[in-house]
């Protein structure tokens, strides 16, 4: 790991003091994937602030008649929340199905949007990656790489979103608030926090150096089932090859986009009646990439979309 | 960088190097070498320890993030010569082979009963809004963050429940 100054932030104002005389610092929160890749020097912050014990960490509701989630809410808090498991049961199962318990433990909301692509090339410095390197090419594309973009992808990046989480905020509407050295405050939806890689895929949203995620914002739940279904290749405690979150008549699919991807296609398919594998399809039709994942993705939307209109369960 | 520290319920103020996991910190600053280093990249679990009461991967933490924290390792589960319940529970169903991941399971499974305790949901638990049941599932679905190459997961699948009190 590279040497870093560390500074741990006493407030907000402190912690976007500190970042904007700094424009090489990173916030730090749980660290799990900061960390992770500090230690593959795949990330070489110059300064770390620790944003940890910001008060930030509360679940409160909204006069919308929605839920505050501060970005320092642990996974595990928000998913074990009871208003959020019997409100949002899509937002609990996403959460619960990704990484294992100690790193739920400590990974904070704010964090798990923030968290990088785990692409096989991109974890691996030995490797070119347009991402991790600009300019130095895409390994992915032509790889041995199982979870590529099927929406979205430049010829310099294929790379997907990791966060499950962000599948089912994305389906339920939820905004990102975001504050900055000025003192702006910032609303944006999850569904867009995230660029498509274009041609700077090593930028991965559009937050400014100085901008800290404060919360995030769920309006009330849409009527109607929500589902949440993750295919991986094992039970337990790995990333999804493709997910898909299913709230009332919005679709979400995971892991095939940059970031969370709202079938919008579907959805409009869906509300003009259409069979839920003709609806997966409407939204397959603009899909590039592997025909396995497609089919994948196909099967997937298919059987959730049909769970889900016979009720589902949470 | 100045940070201030209880472990085991002994207080440390010791300046650290900013780039110290808490792992390194236990084992090479306290010589605790109880918590181990599998992967160093909190996939193997081998690392955990209760921070507050709560299990995490020391190898994806910084020991300076820790500031004011009560830390909890292997050392510190048993009283005097009493072993923690878990301990015991290892022992009695033989819960391990090489024991390497051992440590990391007992403090991962003393911070489960303290999830089940407060009635936290896992992605194995079949309603989110009624009282958590300890079944086997759970077990193996909530300790899928320790990896044993052993694979002594019989036995310690058998020695949680034997300290949880579920009947097989």
């Amino acid at each position: 790991m590279k040497p870093f100054a560390f500074e741990r932030a006493r407030n907000v104002d402190h912690a976007l003091s500190l970042a904007a005389a700094a424009p090489g610092a990173r916030f730090l929160a749980g660290g799990t994937n900061l960390l992770d890749l500090m230690k593959l020097e795949i990330e070489q912050p110059d300064t770390l602030i620790d944003v940890g014990r910001l008060p930030l960490a509360d679940i409160s509701e909204t006069a919308g008649g929605g839920l505050r989630i501060g970005a320092l809410a642990t996974n595990t808090f928000v998913a074990s929340d009871p208003r959020v498991r019997s409100r949002y049961p899509v937002l609990a199962r996403a959460i619960l199905s990704g990484a294992s318990v100690q790193l739920r433990n400590k990974a904070s909301m704010g964090g798990n949007l923030m968290q990088r692509t785990r692409c096989t090339y991109f974890m691996d410095p030995a490797k070119p990656c347009n991402k991790r390197l600009p300019g130095s090419g895409c390994s992915a594309m032509g790889g041995l790489s199982q979870a590529t973009a099927l929406f979205g992808a430049s010829e310099f990046c294929a790379a997907v979103s990791a966060s499950d989480m962000s599948v089912a905020l994305a389906v339920l509407d939820a905004e990102v608030e975001t504050v900055r050295a000025d003192g702006s405050v910032r609303r944006r939806p999850v569904e867009t926090l995230h660029r498509l890689p274009g041609d700077a895929p090593q930028v991965d949203t559009d937050l400014a150096p100085d901008e800290l995620i404060l919360a995030v914002e769920l309006p009330p739940p849409p009527s109607g089932s929500q589902v949440w279904r993750k295919v991986r290749a094992r039970a337990s405690y790995i990333g999804a090859l493709a997910s898909i979150a299913v709230a009332g008549d919005r679709v979400a699919l995971g892991a095939v986009a940059a970031r969370p991807w709202r079938a919008r296609a579907t959805e409009a398919a869906l509300a003009g009646g259409a069979a839920p594998r003709e609806a997966a399809e409407a939204e397959l039709v603009s899909a590039s990439g592997q025909d396995g994942r497609k089919s994948l993705v196909r099967r997937l939307a298919t059987d959730a979309i049909q769970e889900s209109l016979k009720g589902g369960r949470s | 960088m100045r940070t201030e520290i209880r472990v085991n319920g002994v207080d440390h103020a010791v300046d650290v190097d900013t780039r110290t996991s808490l792992l390194d910190f236990l084992r090479e600053q306290l010589d605790l070498k109880g918590s181990k280093k599998g992967c160093d990249h909190g996939q193997c679990g081998a690392c955990t320890v209760l921070v507050n009461g709560v299990r995490i991967n020391a190898c994806l933490s910084l020991a300076v993030m820790h500031d004011g924290d009560h830390v909890t390792t292997i050392e510190g589960l048993a009283s005097g010569e009493a072993l923690h319940p878990l301990q015991q529970a290892f022992l009695t169903e033989d819960a391990f082979q090489c024991g390497y991941c051992t440590p990391g399971q007992i403090c991962s499974a003393v911070g489960l009963m303290a999830e089940i305790a407060a009635g936290q949901p896992s992605d194995a638990t079949a309603d989110l809004n009624a009282k958590v049941v300890l079944t086997d599932a759970e077990i193996r679905e909530r300790m899928s963050g320790n990896i044993c190459r052993c694979s002594a997961y019989p036995q310690i699948l058998a020695a949680v429940r034997r300290a949880a009190g579920v009947a097989a």
